[in-house]
């Protein structure tokens, strides 16, 4: 276990000074009155600058990423995040930038987003995009309160419900709540598709729209999905689309051309920003020509050759976010684009899907294969005839940390039982791949002979299997100091 | 082959083979042929790497930025020093490549840094509990009124204050729309709430009031006076606040707030034109399992060992699906871990040296200002590092003018508050030396 930085303070120890100055100071009790003070101090650490490092460090140490090994995460393409792009998105040319400078400083960084919206609308087939969201979550509260703007523009004030498929990301329907929406699921039928004639029989006059991931969360293409758009835009719909799989169909086909009227993207995916341990991401919003007014404040505009925001947009639904974006999130995309180019990018999901279908060729006689042989980039198995042998998927899941790999994504999607969600991505070479089938074999072969011992992983971590139920009975969410 | 992408083509082969296909196009063929992609794209051909750097620096050259010039604007966004060890640790790629931390096992690191960045938000604030950080504070504190609003049975309105930060109140407009709610204004008087307004608009109606201190101007509000009267008629109180002024500001605990949020951009986070920063998110026990977002809580191993995990899931979307109490899922965890860093390294005398640093250069900018005879105090109000004078002159010009002299001027109040024309929002931090001062003011005055 390592120490807590507070563990490590030392009254009187420091890692920080200010230079000097000419300014006369005086103390807080002459510049404030006594009852706007704090009686005592907070109890940051007193560390020396060396403490700090070797203690983030020794963390850093105790940390699993991209950089350290494979991570075949379904619905999260975990992908290389290429160093080029940390590198430019710390020229000081950007990270200095004040947000309310005045635009004729700020060309640059205009003109990176301007393009990145271009780029991020030829991706998509959409017309307009807003770099605005933070994440996917918000991007998807600001695509819904987009279509709920339109419909309410339009007198349409009926359309109270989304539809949203029983595979989608938990955010799909919670999103659709706080946009003030009713939920209504729709059933996936045994091929693991949108059942179209469940579909026909949920949307109607109060459906103001459906949500839907392409390819879903089984790794399928919803081979349906010209009539599924009819369906909706017939009975006054719109449809919604979850980026989050965006990597495989990257230059292959676009939800524009599907019939989807608002995108969102989550750049922390498919385009290579990094994770960051939880964020920050980026969740950038595209619509078509009739929602376009609705997108939130400001624009990015080009006159001529100079780029500024306007705020000047009446139907717009406001600001979901302080300032512009995420906007080192955003430079890290950008590059990653203009480093792929239109080739690189289509080779992204030819190789993706290629590579998840051989691991999912590679794993069919071992594992249960719900939804058949072929996926997109990503597909589901299920740990069922593995827990019928004794261990259950989350065992399965802790032991491949012992053989050095982050595990799938795991009781996900929830219409799939013991689920197992597997991406591998197309960054990944065919040994790394070989390597990771053989450890999921070897696994069922343990199961076979002793599924205690799969059960109680891991054994090679630094912590073993840690109790989240007890963590969550009695929460310690912060460090108890002694008196 | 890209080079990003490490398949040769003989591997290619190998595994086509495996799968049973004879090209890769046929994994395509689930999409109807009438919306496969043509060759249409006017997506841009890929660059080498040595190309792009020299690109994207050309990009970053047509900026200038708080790098060249010296930076008198805040407004939310603040220009402070960044100790070297922040980027040098934030930069370990085991922790900024790492997914959420959900496979507790293999990620302590980043487990533990959050919970070290919870307590030390707990410290600041004075609250009970804290999350491991939002998208931004903006959004925080739409959050928290959210919140506050799910949680208060049969009451629906909710009061903001005018001197807050005005995108906040935009956002947490924005957020309200769609759900059963009156949002309603509380004008400011002076540069600060008017608490007659408030007192006269609080009823047994309101879910919450949300005020911030420092607010939007720098003036320190009345918390205890605003605290009371909330109390009173049973609401919740959210304080916006900077958590670099609780080194020596009262934390808003103590005023009996129950959510105390705002953006920790200022502790080790670079202003990056606007994002990402984050958001801070601490509240009192009672809203412990209402609280958004990702929250890290301690526990044991199979063998007793202390570790840390992510807690209180059911809360969350992932599980609770239509009926989370947010749609959250990310956090800025990578930003938290700046300003857990950032803390560390100031530490408990350095928090309190910094804040005052600031506290003492603002006071001597506005006193070097008024001595032009050219600004006027806006409102006279106690204040932390940012404060509003006015001037008889158009502010757009007057900051267009010391930008040409390398000088990024204050925030121009007009543009949120036609009324206040003249007047400057000026933010000072611990990085302007009496130097820069003195010439920023002597310029400034010369301007007008």
């Amino acid at each position: 276990m390592s120490k807590l930085i507070f563990e490590m303070s030392r009254p009187g120890r420091r890692a920080f000074e200010l230079p000097e100055t000419e300014i006369p100071q005086k103390s807080s009790a002459e510049l404030f009155n006594s009852k706007s003070l704090r009686k005592s101090d907070a109890r940051l650490p007193e560390v020396s600058e060396l403490d700090v490092v070797r203690h983030f460090t020794e963390l850093s140490n105790r940390n699993f990423g991209v950089d350290t090994g494979f991570y075949p995460l379904g619905s999260c393409t975990m992908k290389y995040n290429p160093k080029i792009n940390e590198k430019v998105a710390s020229f000081e040319g950007f990270t200095e930038l004040h947000p309310h400078q005045p635009a004729d400083s700020v060309q640059g960084a205009l003109e990176l987003m301007h393009d990145l919206e271009t780029y991020l609308a030829e991706i998509t087939g959409m017309d307009f995009i807003s770099l605005q969201p933070s994440a996917g979550a918000q991007g998807e509260m600001a695509g819904l309160m987009v279509i709920k703007a339109y419909h309410d523009k339009r007198r349409d004030t009926a359309r109270t419900k989304i539809l949203c498929p029983d595979s989608a990301h938990g955010t799909n329907p919670a999103s659709a709540a706080v946009a003030g929406f009713d939920i209504i699921n729709v059933k996936s039928n045994d091929r693991g598709m949108v059942d179209v004639d469940e579909l026909r029989k949920l949307s109607g006059e109060d459906t103001a729209g459906l949500m839907l991931t392409n390819p879903n969360t089984l790794g399928l293409f919803e081979k349906d999905i010209l009539e599924i758009a009819e369906i909706i835009h017939d009975c006054g719909g719109l449809l919604y689309y979850d980026g989050a799989n965006a990597n495989a169909i990257l230059g292959q086909t676009r939800p524009g051309d599907m019939g989807f009227d608002v995108v969102h993207l989550n750049l922390h995916k498919t385009f290579t920003t990094p994770h960051g341990g939880g964020g920050p991401g980026a969740g950038p919003i595209g619509v078509k020509e009739r929602l376009h007014a609705f997108l939130p404040v400001p624009w990015i505009e080009k006159t001529g050759d100079k780029y500024e925001f306007n705020y000047d947009k009446p139907d717009s639904i406001g600001k979901v976010k302080s300032l512009y974006g995420n906007f080192l999130v955003l430079i890290r995309a950008y590059a990653y684009i203009r480093t792929m180019g239109k080739e690189g990018l289509k080779q992204v999901s030819e190789n993706a899907v290629l590579n998840a279908n051989y691991v999912l060729a590679r794993l069919k006689d071992a594992y249960d294969v719900p939804f058949g042989d072929r996926c997109m980039h990503e597909f589901v198995i299920s740990g069922e005839k593995q827990k019928e042998m004794g261990a259950n998927t989350l065992g399965i899941a802790k032991r491949l940390l012992d053989y050095g790999y982050h595990p799938p994504t795991i009781y996900f999607p929830l219409i799939v039982k013991e689920a197992m969600m597997i991406e591998p991505t197309e960054t990944e070479s065919k040994e790394t791949l070989d390597d990771f089938v053989d450890a999921l074999l070897k696994i069922n072969a343990e199961i076979e002979e002793d599924p205690e011992m799969v059960n109680t992983a891991p054994h090679t971590t630094v912590v073993r299997r840690l109790d989240e139920v007890h963590a969550a009975r009695h929460p310690v969410l912060k460090y108890d100091f002694p008196e | 082959m890209h080079r990003y992408i490490p398949n040769t083509e003989s591997e290619k082969k190998l595994m086509m083979e495996q799968i049973g296909i004879q090209s890769i196009d046929e994994l395509f063929s689930s999409i109807p042929e009438e919306i496969r992609h043509g060759d249409g794209s006017i997506l841009p051909p890929g660059m080498s790497e040595q190309e792009l750097i020299v690109h994207m620096r050309e990009l970053a050259m047509k900026n200038i930025s708080a790098y060249d010039l010296k930076c008198f604007l805040g407004a939310g966004t603040y220009d402070h020093f960044i100790p070297t060890a922040v980027g040098a640790l934030t930069s370990r790629s085991e922790f900024y490549t790492a997914y959420t931390p959900y496979q507790a096992e293999i990620s302590q690191g980043v487990l533990q840094a959050i919970f070290e960045y919870q307590t030390m938000v707990c410290e600041l604030t004075g609250m009970e509990a804290a999350n491991a950080s939002m998208y931004d504070g903006v959004s925080a504190t739409a959050e928290a009124c959210a919140i506050a609003l799910v949680t208060a049975r049969k009451r629906n309105k909710i009061i903001v204050s005018a001197s807050i930060l005005p995108e906040t109140r935009e956002v947490i407009k924005t957020y309200m729309n769609g759900r059963d709610v009156v949002l309603l204004e509380i004008p400011f008087k002076d540069g600060e709430t008017d608490y007659d307004a408030l007192e006269k608009t609080l009823d047994d109606n309101t879910v919450a009031v949300c005020i911030q201190s420092p607010n939007f101007f720098g003036i320190i509000e009345d918390m205890d006076r605003v605290g009371e009267m909330i109390k009173d008629a049973g609401a919740a109180m959210i304080v916006n606040t900077d958590l670099l002024s609780l080194g020596i500001l009262k934390p808003p605990s103590e005023a009996g707030a129950d959510f105390v949020v705002g953006d920790a951009q200022p502790l080790g986070n670079p202003m990056a034109f606007g994002g990402p920063h984050l958001g801070f998110f601490a509240t009192s026990g009672k809203y412990i399992r209402k609280m958004p977002g990702r929250i890290v809580g301690e526990t044991v191993d199979t063998e007793g060992e202390k570790g840390y995990v992510l807690t209180l899931q059911t809360r969350e979307q992932h599980i609770r699906r239509e009926k989370a109490t947010s749609n959250i899922c990310s956090n800025h965890a990578l930003n938290a871990l700046a300003s857990t860093i950032y803390m560390s390294l100031v530490g408990k005398e350095g928090i309190k040296e910094v804040a005052l640093r600031c506290a003492n250069n603002a006071r001597y900018t506005r006193e070097m200002l008024i001595k032009t005879g050219k600004f006027s105090d806006l409102f006279g109000k106690p204040f932390f590092k940012e404060f509003a004078v006015k001037a008889d002159t158009d502010i757009k010009i007057l900051n267009e003018d010391l930008h040409k002299l390398g000088y990024i001027g204050g925030f121009n109040l007009e543009k949120k508050f036609p009324w206040l024309e003249g007047g400057w929002l000026v933010a000072v931090t611990e990085k302007r030396t009496k130097v820069e001062i003195d010439d920023f003011t002597r310029l400034a005055g010369d301007a007008v």
